[in-house]
């Protein structure tokens, strides 16, 4: 696989070398390779159950490689609880159902973590969390409940609490198909936002727009393997497996 | 297009009439009509039934000759003042706690008051009559107190509810030997009301941190805490709480060092917590079980340790979703406590049976199961009614 990353000389922030995850006897993961570099907005897509989602769940151990290696920020994720947490510090992420803590507010919801993982001061936390809730554009709603928000409101709020813990990386697992559609567009927004400013980012989405806009690799994942990958560029013009091909053709008509 | 600029028009109202609301809601057709007359019937039967023997054939001086011995049991009459503080505490703290947490003066807060008013106004002693107004006025001023002043209020008040069971403990057990400041008064002149509270509230208190324990060590991950989590939940579960007060006046002894005696009380107490406790437990895990998973994900992700995973975001949430289940919980346990009166506690139904036994009052087990009845009744209600209304307040970030 060849490294198309502006960024090589520097080693990658994220290794996976041939990772295997089963369920039972399901192989979910069959062997994935893959390095990604600082900065890098990478976009993985693919039919449902095609791993995609468990993969990135692997990076930040939610779910458990049987096989194989990954390191984070040069630390590999082993049974070792320390490491754990140091990798779970450094990686931020977002859910599809957005999960956010129905019991807390949003202040509490975003402050949580820093003060309670980070130790840091309540006041310190708490202005950092104003200007996260001012950088995803609803610093008004700071003081409600996650059940007072629309779903796109959650969803920012969400990526608030996540950028909290200052990462270095932002896992997003299909962070908008849970959205209506008139709310899609002020979540890819804040991504896109978010992408421009450098940030390490893997983004499990079918946004196919917001893959064009700022993807720098696209990964096609199909039955637990990473099938191909490429820029935005090669993927859409001239994908090589009949594979991609296939299932390009299947979301990009309607 | 005329139809979009057609103006929103509020939803039409009904004028209410009080003959459209009889028609609407009793006699919207021959068998309701039927119905409702029934039950108008069957309920003034009911009702003049229990009110002509209330005031006419029932005789009262059963309940008001020994209303001492139905509130506190043997309780020594010289430490009662220490009872009495109890209460003026709990009033002041009730009345704070009601300015604190409840908008406007409402019904309850009134019927709060009224209660000790009324009692005030019964054909009680001098003393005790101006002893109930007392309460009143305290609870009234822990009110307009706690009104004028929330921010200076609010974390004693939270924090002397925490302590109010200690302190009532020390006030009633006592802790002096005789002579001395609060002389001890042993466990078995305790009795009736007071007793009941006390095997009720020691009851909760020490079941729920056990019953939280016992509900996570059953989805321990550890073999032996799981195993034996399950072991004592379902043996517990398996048997009545008779059994269980019998088996702690028998048993508990046995398993203590020798010369080690416990009393009877303190027996019943463990026994009623430990029982209370397996309950819980399973309530419990419900709660946990209805928290979504994504929950848990969520603060793994963010990269909290498992201790705060528990007590930060699953517990306070899984023990929210079920106020409703402890609440009801709580008020079965306040009324099975009516067991321990037959290993020969005395406590509000023990003393009640104490009372009938006097020769003066053979026979007149109407008045005092009315009267012991009504009050377990009071009680449960405003349980429930405040459960009811930390459920409103705590609804805000529902999902």
């Amino acid at each position: 696989m060849s490294e198309t990353s502006e960024t090589g000389s520097e080693q990658p922030i994220i290794i996976a070398k041939d990772v295997h995850k089963w369920y039972g006897h399901f192989h979910a993961l069959k062997g994935i390779n893959m390095q990604v570099h600082k900065g890098e907005v990478i976009v993985i897509f693919g039919p449902s159950g095609s791993g995609k989602s468990t993969f990135i769940r692997t990076i930040n151990r939610l779910e458990e490689h049987q096989r194989g290696q990954i390191i984070v920020d040069g630390i590999e994720l082993t049974h070792d609880v320390r490491n754990i947490e140091k990798i779970r510090m450094e990686t931020g992420m977002v859910f599809q159902q957005f999960n956010l803590f129905p019991h807390l507010t949003v202040m509490q919801n975003i402050t949580l973590a820093p003060i309670w993982v980070r130790k840091w001061k309540k006041q310190k936390a708490e202005e950092l969390a104003m200007q996260l809730l001012e950088r995803v554009g609803i610093p008004e709603q700071a003081g409600k409940f996650p059940g007072q928000l629309s779903g796109g409101q959650q969803q920012r709020v969400a990526i608030a609490r996540a950028l909290a813990m200052q990462p270095k990386i932002m896992l997003f697992d299909e962070p908008t198909s849970a959205l209506d559609p008139e709310m899609i567009k002020e979540v890819l927004d804040v991504m896109i936002e978010l992408a421009r400013s450098g940030m390490t980012m893997l983004v499990v989405t079918h946004e196919m727009g917001f893959a064009r806009a700022v993807a720098n690799r696209m990964f096609f994942f199909d039955d637990g393997q990473l099938v191909e990958s490429g820029t935005p560029q090669e993927i859409f013009k001239s994908p090589k497996e009949d594979r991609t091909k296939l299932f390009l053709s299947q979301i990009l008509t309607h | 297009m005329a139809a979009l600029s057609r103006p929103t028009l509020p939803p039409p109202t009904e004028r209410f009439t009080l003959l459209g609301w009889l028609q609407k809601n009793l006699f919207n057709s021959w068998y309701n009509a039927l119905l409702s007359v029934l039950t108008v019937v069957f309920i003034y039967w009911i009702i003049r039934g229990l009110l002509v023997w209330a005031t006419s054939v029932a005789e009262w001086q059963v309940v008001a000759a020994n209303l001492r011995l139905f509130l506190v049991g043997q309780y020594p009459v010289d430490e009662l003042w220490r009872v009495w503080i109890c209460l003026y505490v709990l009033a002041f703290i009730s009345g704070a706690s009601y300015g604190l947490w409840s908008r406007g003066v409402g019904a309850f807060g009134i019927a709060l008051l009224a209660g000790p008013l009324f009692l005030s106004a019964l054909p009680f002693t001098l003393n005790l009559r101006l002893l109930m107004i007392g309460i009143a006025v305290t609870g009234f001023f822990g009110w307009l107190l706690a009104m004028r002043l929330p921010a200076l209020f609010r974390t004693p008040v939270t924090w002397s509810w925490v302590l109010y069971m200690v302190f009532v403990i020390l006030m009633v057990r006592g802790f002096t030997p005789a002579g001395g400041f609060l002389p001890v008064v042993p466990s078995n002149l305790w009795g009736g009301l007071l007793l009941t509270f006390l095997l009720t509230v020691i009851g909760i208190v020490f079941s729920f941190p056990i019953g939280v324990a016992l509900a996570l060590g059953r989805r321990s991950n550890l073999p032996i805490m799981r195993y034996s989590s399950i072991a004592f939940i379902e043996l517990v579960r398996g048997v009545p709480l008779i059994t269980v007060l019998f088996m702690a006046q028998l048993m508990l002894p046995l398993f203590l060092p020798a010369g080690v005696t416990i009393d009877r009380v303190l027996r019943a107490m463990v026994g009623i917590t430990l029982f209370s406790a397996a309950y819980l437990a399973e309530n419990v895990r419900g709660g946990l079980q209805s928290i979504p998973k994504g929950q848990e994900e969520a603060a793994l992700a963010l990269g909290l340790n498992g201790f705060q995973r528990m007590a930060l975001i699953i517990l306070p949430q899984a023990l929210r979703a079920i106020i409703p289940i402890l609440v009801g919980q709580f008020i079965a346990l306040f009324k099975d406590t009516t067991l321990v009166a037959i290993v020969g506690l005395f406590d509000l139904l023990g003393i009640a049976k104490t009372v009938l036994a006097q020769p003066e009052f053979i026979g007149r087990q109407a008045e005092v199961l009315a009267f012991v009845s009504l009050l377990y009744f009071m009680f449960s209600y405003v349980i429930s009614y405040i459960s009811r209304r930390i459920e409103v307040a705590q609804g805000v970030g529902e999902r």
